[in-house]
């Protein structure tokens, strides 16, 4: 089990007559490998509990466990748990300062302490990872595009090797066909390296289409956690909480509702097509 | 002569390395033709760096042609006596919420733009009430922006624009930042105003779906107009808009699929409305 969160709260503000409940009563289990989903609106306390994962902020009352060790321990290693769970803010492409792309993602393993063919090994590796050419490497991070430049920000990251990777809106604004690459690169890292993957979203279909499970954060509580088809099927109560199901099982709902009756548990476009077409031969 | 319209327009700008030394010159836009009516809603759909934004610039006088003319209301960006005229008559939204609002309270935020404009105060306070109003906002006028939602905010910032009475509202990316309520608030917001107000909308986004409410949708590439059309003919060319790193809304891509697969359905489906009757035609 790489991460626990145990009964965990926070309050922003805490005694002042401003204090928000911003986490409450939080139990999450994530355990190796899993691709996970972090849906909510804006507000509902998704961006503090990816804060509490990374050690940033320390939770008002419960626990955090990485492999076992509390977060809080006496001789617990925060500087390499925040090595080992590595976070890809919003907008990352912000970050980023050195000269050339490569120095730019060994900063990170540089600060470890490794040696320096070690730190190139993995800033190259990483770059491999994210899928950035080699005439790439020693251009300005700022001369790249914005996919280009998300993705060196990623590398980044994937150059501490860390075990879980959390990635907030790794795709807001880029266009279609950049969100497809990195979403697809992230898919393909996971399957190659087994990181674990929490995927911070707004897009519904991004999370339908690559995710197994689905935490949706309500108001500081969790309201949902279970396999994407489980929490679709909920999508009134989504609604309900600003958020919604995927396009495509609305649109199985009006034909299911107005021309045939089809399986409306469907959540990608896939199954959707697959679904119709079974349909129209029955 | 419409509301905004450009001719062989185009924008070059200079590229330096750390030195400062020349390295090349970049042509963002390059030869745009446009001519908007007024009271239309046009989407640009667009890569990014295929120059949606920078010709949005070019749309309230933040930037000037490099070559060929923009007008707005008949009046030409590059003459400098007509500046404020220009941007009182286009109003710009841009992404992020957060770098347009500087009022501590909703209202006050909102008066900002008239106040600038000399209006009496008693005028302002009317064109506030307006504004939140025709946003769904008034009931927080008297709220600290900073408290709002994303969506929220950049409904503020839309009634922001709309106190200064524009022709035309430029929506750069305004729901990139949002989540799926945030991004309905804003486009019924846009919407009703195009609608009920006849405001000019021109609407940059990378949202497909947010697309198919346009009179006409303007597709970018490399600084160029790559298509021009309603929702239903460019949503149509699923192939090409996919080679320009674009999309199509999701129900268009179900029957774009479906059609693939065997189905006669027609091109060109926009709505689920539409899927529904094209399923119940073929099924007969």
């Amino acid at each position: 089990m790489a991460i626990i969160v145990d009964h965990v709260s926070y309050i922003y503000e805490k005694d002042t007559t401003m204090a928000v409940h911003a986490l409450e009563d939080v139990n999450i289990q994530i355990p190796d490998g899993q691709f996970i989903g972090l849906i909510g609106h804006t507000g509902s306390g998704k961006s503090t509990l990816v804060q509490h994962l990374n050690g940033l902020i320390k939770p008002s009352q419960g626990t955090l466990y990485y492999n076992g060790e509390d977060y809080y321990s006496q001789g617990f290693d925060m500087k390499k748990l925040r090595s080992k769970v590595g976070l890809v803010f919003q907008y990352p492409e912000h970050q980023l300062f050195e000269a050339d792309v490569f120095s730019d993602v060994c900063f990170g393993p540089k600060n470890l302490g490794l040696s320096k063919s070690e730190v190139e090994l993995r800033a190259y590796a990483a770059l491999k990872q994210v899928g950035l050419e080699d005439e790439n490497f020693y251009q300005s991070p700022f001369d790249l595009s914005g996919g280009q430049k998300r993705r060196v920000a990623i590398a980044g990251v994937l150059a501490m090797k860390p075990d879980v990777l959390i990635l907030d809106e790794p795709t807001a604004g880029l266009d279609p066909k950049g969100r497809d690459e990195i979403l697809d690169q992230i898919a393909r890292l996971r399957e190659e390296t087994g990181v674990t993957v929490i995927l911070v979203s707004h897009s519904m279909e991004d999370v339908a289409k690559y995710v197994d499970r689905i935490i949706v954060m309500n108001k500081g509580c969790v309201l949902f956690d279970d396999a994407p088809k489980q929490v679709f099927r909920s999508y009134q109560k989504l609604e309900e909480v600003g958020l919604a199901a995927p396009q495509v099982t609305y649109i199985m709902h009006e034909i299911n509702d107005k021309v045939f009756p089809v399986n409306m548990d469907v959540t990608t476009l896939e199954e959707a097509k697959n679904e119709i077409l079974q349909a129209m031969k029955r | 002569m419409g509301i905004i319209e450009a001719s062989k327009l185009a924008f070059e700008y200079i590229r330096r390395d750390d030195e400062g030394n020349v390295e090349g010159i970049t042509r963002a836009i390059d030869g745009v033709d446009l001519d908007v009516k007024q009271g239309d809603f046009v989407a640009i759909l667009g890569h990014n760096g295929s120059g949606k934004s920078t010709l949005a610039k070019h749309m309230n006088a933040i930037l000037y042609p490099t070559e060929g003319s923009v007008w707005v209301d008949g009046k030409d960006t590059q003459d400098e006596k007509y500046l404020w005229d220009i941007r009182q008559n286009a109003g710009m939204v841009f992404q992020n919420p957060d770098n347009q609002i500087i009022g501590q309270v909703v209202e006050e935020d909102v008066g900002f733009g008239p106040e600038n404009m000399g209006i009496p105060t008693k005028e302002i306070w009317e064109r506030v009430e307006e504004s939140l109003k025709a946003v769904g906002m008034y009931e927080y006028r008297k709220h600290s922006p900073n408290k709002l939602s994303g969506g929220q905010k950049q409904r503020v910032s839309i009634a922001g624009v709309i106190a200064m009475h524009p022709k035309c509202i430029i929506l750069d990316e305004p729901t990139a930042m949002l989540d799926p309520n945030g991004r309905k608030e804003v486009i019924r917001a846009a919407r009703a105003l195009n609608q009920v107000e006849g405001v000019t909308i021109i609407l940059i986004t990378h949202y497909m779906e947010e697309a198919i409410y346009a009179d006409q949708i303007i597709v970018m590439d490399q600084g160029r107009i790559e298509m021009q059309g309603t929702p239903k003919e460019i949503f149509s060319r699923v192939e090409e808009l996919k080679e320009l790193r674009l999309d199509v809304p999701q129900v268009t891509l179900l029957a774009y699929e479906l059609k693939k697969s065997g189905l006669p359905l027609q091109d060109g489906i926009i709505t689920t409305q539409e899927l529904v009757e094209e399923l119940k035609r073929i099924q007969k």
